[in-house]
């Protein structure tokens, strides 16, 4: 049964929209980190601190403010309808959206710390070997980040795994489409229908642990640090 | 200081004794909280506290030992299924509905077979696992033989204030609910029309087991069947038992 649960169609779904939802995290949380971390942006501890809001927030509120910036009537969601007659509500891209919203704070923190563990004199010895910044960022800041920032990453996943409340405001539970295994847990315990309802549980709670194990041996592999 | 602090958190929250918990349909809420004045007049010392969701939902809760004096249903079905929660001889049905077609404001929708057209993306029904209003819908859209071809467009919701919600919102062009619901939000949605071809709509009331006071519990089933909340729930848009 624990198998079942594992190749259900919910699962599958949970699995696509948390991998989708890190890749995004992990685009957005580098770019954020690296502004936070490397450059004097004025205002870059406000721009932390709103990324870092999602972690803390009720799920209700970011799903409500998704509702209202995405929905028919607000001024995004009108866009693409008007332009593309796309919408991301009562859509699994909803469900990404929310998810990538929830495991950004995740990568961020680590990245930017990580980031800052980085010896800068490394990057300067880079610099003066004609590495353009990008040339930098890539083949020396990254490759001596990327432990901390990994680690991140899985975090973010097993968050975005675990993503519920503001997704199923962006976008509900229907199954076969938007229905991840955390909302189909709910739907089952609702409807007293407790063996499905743990099948999932369990399976859900076995693969978070696996990711949960991988991302601690990252965490505890250090960066490579220059000997005084 | 830190371990007062500490045992404040500890505290219950403030029983009163004559605290009575009725677990009610969410079509219910706003009718219950129109009737709550008289009741809690009529019985000096009562305070009357409602406990909203879908039918199926408060079901699980009364199942999994909820604290809740009354119990009232917006399907038979339910409450047959909470038929070992309740004292069966304090069961009365107190008011009746229709199921409704509503769609956004503007909108020309106006038969079942509309729901067909291509410019219907989205109709919220409640789910009809714990949702009465969606089984009323799906045995309507059975009867009319477009429940399955209609699937695809189905948002499913948790009670049948989302419905009405979901749809006051625009997020779909069309959804179920009770002709209550529909009275109650119509600067925010339009009734399309009156959908039959399912059980007729009845809401059941009963007195549960637990109840800690069962004699006020009674008194509130009582009231519901006396005339001035029946005046009070056709107002708001209900049927006689």
């Amino acid at each position: 049964m624990l198998l079942d649960a594992l190749a259900s169609e919910p699962l599958l779904l949970s699995l696509r929209v948390a991998a989708l939802a890190t890749l995004c995290a992990l685009l957005l949380g580098l770019a954020l980190a690296w502004l936070v971390a490397r450059t004097r942006l004025p205002g870059r501890g406000l721009l932390e601190a709103l990324c870092m809001l999602p972690l803390v927030l009720p799920p209700t509120v970011l799903g409500y403010g998704v509702l209202l910036l995405m929905g028919r009537q607000g001024p995004i969601g009108a866009w693409l309808r008007e332009q593309f007659d796309y919408s991301l509500i009562f859509h699994w891209h909803g469900a990404v959206l929310a998810s990538t919203l929830v495991a950004l704070p995740l990568v961020l923190k680590a990245a930017s710390t990580a980031l800052a563990q980085v010896d800068p004199e490394l990057e300067a010895a880079a610099r003066t070997l004609r590495q353009s910044r990008l040339g930098v960022f890539l083949r020396v800041t990254l490759p001596l980040a990327w432990p901390g920032i990994l680690a991140g990453t899985l975090l973010a996943f097993a968050r975005a795994l675990g993503e519920f409340g503001a997704s199923l405001m962006v976008a509900g539970s229907i199954p076969g489409q938007t229905q991840t295994a955390a909302m189909a847990i709910y739907d089952h315990v609702q409807a007293g229908q407790d063996e499905a309802a743990l099948a999932l549980s369990l399976a859900v709670s076995a693969l978070s642990v696996v990711v949960l194990l991988a991302s601690n041996r990252f965490l505890q592999a250090r960066p490579i640090r220059r000997h005084d | 200081m830190l371990r007062r602090a500490l045992l404040l958190l500890l505290l219950p929250l403030s029983v009163q004794g004559q605290e009575l918990t009725v677990s009610a349909a969410a079509s219910l809420a706003d009718a219950f909280k129109a009737l709550t004045p008289g009741f809690e007049a009529a019985h000096p010392g009562a305070k009357l506290r409602f406990n909203s969701a879908a039918s199926g939902q408060l079901l699980q809760q009364i199942a999994q030992g909820a604290p809740v004096d009354v119990f009232a249903s917006a399907d038979e079905a339910t409450m047959d299924r909470a038929q070992q929660f309740i004292t069966p001889p304090s069961r009365r049905v107190f008011a009746s509905n229709e199921l409704v077609l509503v769609t956004p404001p503007g909108s020309a929708l106006s038969s079942l077979a509309d729901l067909n057209l291509a410019g219907v993306k989205r109709i919220a029904v409640g789910k009809p696992a714990t949702v009465p209003v969606g089984r009323y819908t799906q045995q309507a859209l059975e009867s009319a033989r477009m429940w399955q071809a209609l699937q695809r467009k189905i948002v499913p919701a948790d009670n049948v204030r989302q419905v009405l919600d979901y749809v006051a919102r625009g997020e779909v062009e069309a959804g179920f609910v009770y002709r209550s619901d529909a009275q109650i939000a119509k600067r925010r949605v339009r009734a399309a029309m009156t959908v039959g071809g399912h059980e007729p709509v009845r809401y059941p009331v009963a007195v549960l087991q637990g109840s800690r006071q069962p004699a006020l519990a009674q008194a509130f089933v009582n009231y519901l069947l006396g005339q001035p909340a029946q005046a009070l729930l056709q107002q708001q848009g209900f049927g006689t038992p």
